[in-house]
């Protein structure tokens, strides 16, 4: 075997061996959370309110809070994120200051998600007057979703061929018209599934609704937007470090953060079926 | 001799171009281009790649609009009103003014969809009406025999001589008075491009057609008149037999006989 050969080989078992590793790790996580958690799945867990600061009963309260934090973020992110998009892509021109623009954008997904709590709380639920609500951590996580929202649904938008807004355009039809005819039926899957992924992700943060929406303890369902609420990822972040006998309640930190792989493995895997169902469906 | 001076005297002009110069930001890609277009006739428009003739073509519905950066300067007469004035309805132009593509594009929509779009974004409305303009449009692009019974189905899934004809049929659908053409048989088999060339002698009668071509023999079968570019520049202009039989320019003669290109 030449010197080459060999190093050829040794750097193709390297890279293996590193994607096996890393697959391992995710394997066992997912391994560890579902085994321990799928003993305390029962009715009572998932639909029952939290007694004894958390220590038993269920997490129903905190399930429901984070379906609505992540329903109101979709509610306000997505129109607002494609509305952007379409105009980076479609309407400005191209040029310095869209440049600049995307810059920016690309900048914000990097903000620390910390920040986007402590931004939202200054503006929703203080300066806006919102309290910390469902509505402050929704609009919170919607501003920190929007750049992916923006990001995604923009490259959706740019795989639409160029011939298709031509071929509209050359028949007289506006840009409004193209691109709602011609274009947005297009890339309306790719927008939604990048969309959703972001969301995903949103879904499990903790630390924009911190301060802007989770609350540490409360047994009870909101009752308006208003109001505050518990959020799976806050809520097994104070089984995990505040409560006074975190060994104890380990099943119950199992069973939150199963119940939360769950949503977000449940999200990117409606998004992955949307797509191909639409991948099928358009083809040029 | 006044025709050898004039080719087009005496005939009905459908689009005059007066110093016409066209510029992708800082390049020049047209340089003083005047030419007149005749009404009901096949202009082809000739010369080796790059030579300006697509964008030429562009400039007569304004689809280079749509490129950010590029500008143009002199005027384009259609019908003697100039199109590049202010408040001209750019809208209204490219209904007046269709055009076909070098590379079919067919939308991802069903057959009847596609051939509807144009009347439906100019306000057709109701099941029959759009039945109609697509079955009269089908019929006038040759493709009604093949497609009546699946109008349903893709377009997607028609041969590529068939997308092209859709095409067709969908830039007839908004009653245009002009069509441009794209090479649109370039992509296209033999057979599929002796369909298209039918189709042309066909639609000439009722069309003022531009098309640009790659193809000389193309160019000498279904045009009437003939423009030469080379370099961004009108070189000839002519009858196409004149300009075929018996060019003018030395490089017109050199690119006809294949010397280059």
């Amino acid at each position: 075997m030449t010197h080459q050969r060999k190093t050829e080989a040794l750097v193709y078992q390297l890279m293996r061996g590193i994607t096996y590793f890393i697959v391992f790790v995710i394997a066992y996580i997912i391994l560890d959370i579902f085994y321990h958690g799928v003993a305390v799945l029962r009715w009572e867990f998932l639909a029952g309110y939290p007694r004894k600061s958390g220590a038993e009963g269920g997490i129903l309260p905190a399930i429901i809070g984070t379906f609505c934090l992540v329903l109101g973020a979709i509610a306000a992110a997505l129109p607002l994120g494609m509305a952007s998009a379409i105009y980076l892509s479609e309407y400005a021109r191209q040029g310095r200051w869209v440049r600049l623009l995307r810059l920016a954008i690309v900048t914000l997904a990097g903000v620390p998600s910390i920040v986007f709590g402590l931004f939202g709380l200054g503006l929703f639920v203080l300066f806006m007057g919102f309290g910390a609500s469902i509505l402050a951590g929704s609009l919170t996580l919607a501003c920190m979703i929007l750049p992916t929202i923006i990001v995604a649904s923009e490259e959706a938008l740019r795989a639409v061929p160029q011939t298709l807004r031509e071929g509209s355009l050359a028949l007289g039809a506006t840009q409004w018209q193209t691109i709602r005819k011609n274009v947005m039926p297009y890339a309306l899957p790719g927008m939604l599934t990048g969309s959703i992924l972001g969301i995903g992700r949103a879904a499990g943060e903790t630390a924009p609704i911190l301060l802007t929406a989770a609350a540490f303890y409360l047994p009870k369902l909101p009752r308006s937007i208003f109001d505050q609420v518990m959020a799976l990822p806050y809520h097994l972040y104070i089984l995990a470090t505040q409560h006074p006998d975190a060994a104890k309640v380990r099943p119950m930190q199992y069973g939150t953060a199963f119940v939360l792989l769950l949503l977000v493995l449940g999200m990117s895997l409606g998004a992955i079926v949307l797509r191909s169902h639409f991948r099928k469906k358009y083809k040029w | 001799m006044v025709e050898a001076m004039n080719p087009t005297h005496g005939m009905e002009i459908k689009i005059e171009t007066c110093n016409l110069n066209f510029y992708y930001g800082s390049v020049q890609a047209l340089f003083n281009i005047s030419m007149r277009i005749p009404a009901r006739q096949v202009t082809a428009l000739i010369g080796p790649s790059g030579c300006g003739k697509s964008t030429f073509l562009r400039t007569l519905n304004r689809m280079n609009d749509i490129i950010d950066g590029t500008r143009l300067e002199g005027k384009v007469l259609l019908d003697g009103q100039d199109i590049y004035a202010n408040g001209t309805d750019v809208v209204l132009l490219r209904k007046r003014v269709g055009m076909v593509f070098q590379k079919s594009n067919p939308f991802p929509k069903s057959i009847f969809d596609n051939v509807a779009y144009g009347p439906r974004i100019h306000g057709v409305r109701g099941r029959s009406a759009l039945a109609d303009s697509v079955e009269r449009s089908l019929i006038r692009a040759g493709l009604w025999e093949e497609v009546k019974d699946r109008l349903e189905t893709s377009a997607m899934e028609l041969s590529g001589g068939q997308q092209q004809r859709l095409c067709i049929a969908r830039a007839l659908a908004v009653d245009p008075d002009i069509l441009l053409m794209d090479e649109p048989a370039s992509a296209l088999d033999p057979r599929s491009t002796a369909h298209i060339e039918d189709l042309i002698g066909e639609l000439r009668k009722d069309y003022t057609i531009v098309i640009v071509t790659h193809n000389m023999q193309q160019a000498a079968r279904v045009s009437d008149f003939t423009a030469f570019f080379y370099e961004g520049q009108l070189i000839e202009f002519g009858s196409t037999k004149q300009l075929f039989t018996a060019p003018k320019e030395k490089r017109t003669e050199d690119y006809i006989t294949g010397r280059f290109g």
